[in-house]
């Protein structure tokens, strides 16, 4: 095989971490929504641990990224 | 279709070299200079008048002090307040940043991971600094979880410091990542919208309005996270709390 097509497929092998960010933030908001509709009051206080959460998982999921964007770019 | 890597690249507006090394004046350093330039603005000139009822500039300049000092009373308490100047100076300084980034045909400084590390860096060793002053040698217990059979210290006070050590690289990966990532699909889509010309074009066109959209949410919320987990860190240091 070509080493330049093995490394577009390690690319895109790489960006399947993203899936994870995706389910992460879907738990993390599906489960702030209904938490904030069983207790409307309580769930402004809890917007900055939302945001907090997001960004946690998006993270985990765009490392995977840069290691696509490493392997297709530096190699 | 045009690179989407293109708008990273460097630019060297004015050649300097210093003792050997490279110092030239280039995009990136223009773009936070002009960072610099419009937060003195806002919060120097912004204030200038010291009304009692706050003009529109003066209470934006406000609320973003008000906000900034109810992350830090949060999140680190009263003892944090000391550090709150850092904190807002590093909260300013990447939306700033992020935010100029979404200017077309301006730079996005915080796309590049030198910047956005060297900034973690930064905050990591001085949070660390900060900790042995406060606690001295007693600092490294933060790296022992109580309430542990002390079989399983072993593995876990090296989990403990492996975590401890990635976070200059999570904290400045995050943003390097979340930056570039959404401006390289932007990029994507505009040629798109330029490919498929009057007739099909207006369908991304709308995606790319909606997408502008989420990524001034994550220019801001980016820089929200930084400075949050900036304090996260303090407290850390500050109270070790575990």
């Amino acid at each position: 095989m070509d080493p330049s097509a093995a490394k577009l497929i390690g690319a895109g092998l790489a960006s399947i971490a993203l899936v994870g960010a995706g389910i992460g933030i879907g738990t993390i908001f599906g489960n702030y929504l209904s938490g904030a509709l069983r207790n409307p009051s309580a769930a402004p206080g809890q917007f900055a641990n939302l945001l907090l959460g997001f960004a946690l998982a998006e993270a985990t999921g765009l490392f995977g990224l840069v290691v696509a964007l490493i392997i297709l770019f530096v190699f | 279709m045009p690179d989407p890597m293109h708008q990273f690249e460097i630019k060297r507006h004015l050649d300097l070299e210093l003792f050997g090394i490279d110092v030239s004046f280039t995009n990136s350093a223009l773009f936070m200079v002009l960072a610099i330039a419009a937060i003195s603005v806002l919060t120097i000139w912004g204030m200038r008048g010291r009304a009692l009822v706050p003009t529109r500039t003066q209470s934006v300049a406000e609320i973003s002090y008000e906000f900034v000092a109810g992350m830090v009373r949060d999140n680190v308490g009263t003892a944090g307040l000391k550090y709150f100047p850092f904190v807002f100076t590093v909260f300013m300084f990447v939306l700033f940043l992020n935010m100029l980034g979404m200017i077309p045909y301006s730079f996005t400084v915080t796309s590049h991971i030198i910047v956005t590390f060297a900034m973690a860096l930064a905050i990591f060793i001085g949070v660390t600094v900060i900790g042995f002053i406060n606690h001295g040698i007693g600092f490294l217990k933060f790296f022992v979880p109580s309430g542990v059979p002390v079989l399983l210290l072993p593995l876990l006070v090296v989990i403990e410091v492996i975590s401890y050590l990635t976070r200059p690289v999570s904290l400045s990966v995050r943003l390097f990542a979340n930056m570039m990532a959404g401006h390289t699909m932007l990029k994507v889509f505009g040629a798109f919208v330029v490919g498929l010309g009057l007739i099909g074009g207006w369908a991304p066109l709308a995606f790319m309005v909606a997408f502008t959209g989420l990524e001034i949410l994550v220019a801001f919320l980016q820089a929200y996270v930084f400075a949050i987990l900036t304090c996260i860190y303090l407290n850390d240091a500050i109270h070790m709390h575990h």
